[in-house]
């Protein structure tokens, strides 16, 4: 044992020696556990933009970009927090493209980024809480919160002219947060939530459910729930009883099964899921092709952008030292500046060498609000002859 | 005030999906009851064998279907429901063969062959899954209303509506024929009365010289067509879903032991209790009470007891208040 530590202390020092040029990044996702079907996707389209950079030759006066991989499990936050750990002291990574789950994220970022001061970008942690977290500016997110949609459904209700709704939502994290955030954005802009009542998945008999909801009153129901379990079903109620004819459908909702199931019933609904009709996305699904991954995977593309926004911001600020290169982030991310999409990172490093301002767009059109998390890009989707089309982006 | 409206929710969104759901049950509570009176054990194989018997018409719904078989406004999944209750008889008769008919000749005590049925249930649950596959399957077709909401406003210039399902109208209808014929068969036919006395003392009717095996036969082949029919009734009123029957397994024996276990009467009245409380308790009152209160007292809550997420919990409590002070059943069934 003795000796194979020794060996391993003498490999690492060669290998610091070998490479002291380079610049190591983070990968945490749980590569193992509930999303380690999607993570290989995701760890691929980080690798992607950093092998990108270190080709160009343009980083840093021509340093390449090291990605080091960390399993953050997904559920195990302390498992999640001491490959973190070995990340920041023994890799010495330069910041953190993760983590995955919101879990281990905070675990992550309380436990090992903040006492270390290390920049951490997670591509996918979507629950609202990591909003308000302290994170002495350390913390960003390309996806957007959950508390973001509840945003945008009070945005288009408004903009229809709805004032009462009612909401049912499926009985698990996803559906509480989400009419949770609903209800509150609806209140907070004036209008009226009559009933917020849960529904269980996989039961064959909504009635009573929506005798509740039908009986609380509204002018359109929001089915927070899943359009190939109770969400289906309780529209279906909904409408035998007349209770609601019109519904609104967020992320969960909207599939092709709806066209199938109720067709021409739906007339008049509405809704809103991720989607955005930027060029970047399909710009990265042919560059992850090349690359040997699928790039419509879920999280991947908001991985590419994680890690590209990491980089650019270094070579904005000119170190890869977290204090000096934090408050670049959402610069780079946001508006004015040169538009930046996937495959044009070595131009971009280009443009700030010349000190010009660039809005880094990416694979998922990022801008980034609030406290550094993605604003995140819904299509509007509207009913209309027995199916559903896209109307408009938000 | 508008008494008229009040009813006319009332009976869209609380009488109508009671009564359908309470049919429902209460054929499935007979199966059970049937079971237990005559072969004195808690059969948990119940769901799953109305799945199955439910599974078989879907297939030759299907098979119909696709020949161009129709039944006019009414669904063909009745058309195919002898084919599935057939089809079902014959999975209990080979269940009862090969597993339920060695445990009988052990004499082994009821809480073994509870056991025993939840080891078919968990087989059947297989086989069905397996041959169909655990999604929602759609085998409804035909008319969808008996009267639409529409239609119905259109017609009395109301402002509530009222919808009656055709699936909910087959139902209720195929429930009272059903019933009536069991009623017939126990109380009349010189099998249903050596049923009923194998039943009630099984040593005296042994005696007189009651054959037990075809009496348990007898017994089963009921018992599949209870289900089956059961089973179909909620397929078409709902989805057809296996592990939904699974799921109904609670709210059928809910029924049966609050109606008294072994009781066919109240079997049926405990579905009816039960579906009604699970429906009445969770409603909220408000749009009934603003319609049949004057103006002044009519509320601004909800007016809900509980939420719908204690739907469940409901027929349980109700279980528990009548095992307390009822133990044999609101009927007189024997005491669990």
């Amino acid at each position: 044992m003795k000796k194979f530590l020794m060996a391993t202390a003498a490999s690492a020092l060669m290998a610091g020696g070998a490479f002291a040029d380079d610049v190591k990044i983070g990968i945490i996702l749980g590569f193992t556990g509930p999303l380690e079907s999607i993570t290989p996707a995701m760890a691929a389209g980080a690798e992607l933009a950093m092998k990108e950079v270190s080709d160009s030759g343009k980083f840093m006066g021509g340093s390449a970009v090291v990605p080091v991989r960390g399993d953050s499990t997904c559920i195990d936050a302390a498992a999640a927090t001491s490959a973190a750990e070995r990340l920041v002291t023994s890799d010495g990574v330069a910041g953190i493209m993760g983590a995955d789950c919101s879990g281990v994220t905070g675990a992550i970022l309380q436990n090992v980024a903040r006492p270390n001061g290390i920049v951490m970008v997670s591509p996918s942690a979507t629950s609202p809480g990591l909003s308000t977290a302290e994170d002495d500016g350390l913390f960003f997110r390309t996806a957007p919160s959950d508390a973001r949609q509840g945003v945008i459904v009070t945005n288009i209700l408004q903009d229809r002219g709805f004032k009462e709704i009612a909401i049912t939502y499926t009985n698990n994290d996803y559906g509480k947060g989400l009419a949770d955030a609903i209800q509150t954005e609806f209140e907070a802009a004036g209008g009226t939530v009559t009933i917020v009542s849960a529904h269980e998945d996989g039961k064959a008999d909504y009635s009573a459910e929506v005798g509740a909801l039908a009986s609380a009153g509204g002018e359109v129901l929001v089915v927070a729930g899943y359009v190939d379990q109770g969400g289906s079903g309780v529209v279906r109620s909904a409408l035998d009883t007349g209770a609601f004819d019109t519904f609104y459908f967020p992320d969960g909702m909207v599939g092709a099964k709806l066209n199938e199931n109720f067709g021409a019933e739906l007339n008049g609904s509405f809704g809103a899921y991720p989607g955005t009709d930027s060029t970047g996305a399909a710009t990265f699904v042919g560059m992850a092709e090349g690359a040997g991954f699928d790039g419509t995977s879920a999280f991947a593309p908001e991985s590419y952008d994680a890690a590209a926004l990491i980089m650019m911001a270094m070579a904005k600020a000119g170190s890869t030292a977290s204090a000096d290169y934090k408050d670049h982030i959402m610069d780079l991310a946001n508006a004015p500046g040169e538009q930046i999409f996937p495959g044009e990172l070595g131009k971009a490093l280009d443009l700030i060498a010349a000190g010009t301002e660039i809005d880094y767009v990416g694979a998922t059109a990022v801008e980034l609000v609030g406290a550094g998390e993605s604003a995140g890009n819904y299509q509007e989707i509207e009913f209309a002859d027995g199916v559903y089309s896209t109307i408009g982006y938000r | 005030m508008d008494l008229l409206n009040a009813f006319v929710a009332l009976a869209n969104f609380v009488l109508i999906p009671a009564t359908a759901y309470g049919a429902q049950l209460a054929l499935g509570a007979l199966g059970v009851t049937l079971i237990y009176g005559i072969l004195r054990f808690s059969n948990f194989a119940h769901g799953d064998t109305m799945a199955f018997g439910a599974m078989i018409t879907v297939l030759f719904t299907w098979w119909f279907q696709s020949m161009g078989i129709s039944f006019g406004p009414l669904p063909t999944a009745l058309l195919a429901l002898p084919f599935g209750i057939l089809g079902c008889i014959g999975l209990v008769l080979l269940t009862d063969r090969v597993v339920y008919r060695f445990y009988r000749a052990q004499k082994a005590k009821p809480v073994i062959l509870v056991i025993v049925s939840m080891g078919v249930m968990f087989v059947m649950n297989g086989l069905t899954r397996f041959i169909i596959g655990p999604d929602d399957q759609r085998f409804a077709d035909g008319e969808r209303f008996i009267v639409s909401v529409r239609s119905f406003k259109e017609m009395t210039g109301l402002s509530e509506g009222l919808a009656i399902r055709t699936t909910q109208g087959i139902t209720v209808v195929t429930a009272i024929v059903v019933v009536a014929a069991l009623f017939w068969f126990l109380n009349r036919t010189r099998t249903g009365k050596s049923m009923r006395a194998y039943s009630d003392n099984e040593d005296l009717a042994l005696l007189s010289g009651i054959n037990p095996e075809r009496v348990v036969m007898v017994t089963w082949v009921i018992v599949a067509t209870l289900a089956t029919v059961a089973g179909v009734l909620y397929g078409l009123d709902k989805t057809f879903k296996p592990f939904v029957y699974f799921q109904l397994l609670l709210p059928i024996f809910a029924a049966a032991i609050v109606g008294g276990l072994g009781n066919p009467l109240g079997a049926i009245a405990g579905g009816f209790v039960i579906a009604f409380s699970e429906v009445t308790v969770t409603y909220a009152w408000k749009k009934v009470l603003v319609y049949a209160l004057p103006e002044p007292l009519e509320p601004d809550g909800l007016v809900q007891l509980l939420s719908t997420d204690y739907k469940f919990a409901v027929s349980f409590v109700i279980l528990l208040i009548v095992l307390i002070f009822k133990p044999t059943g609101l009927f007189k069934g024997q005491s669990v």
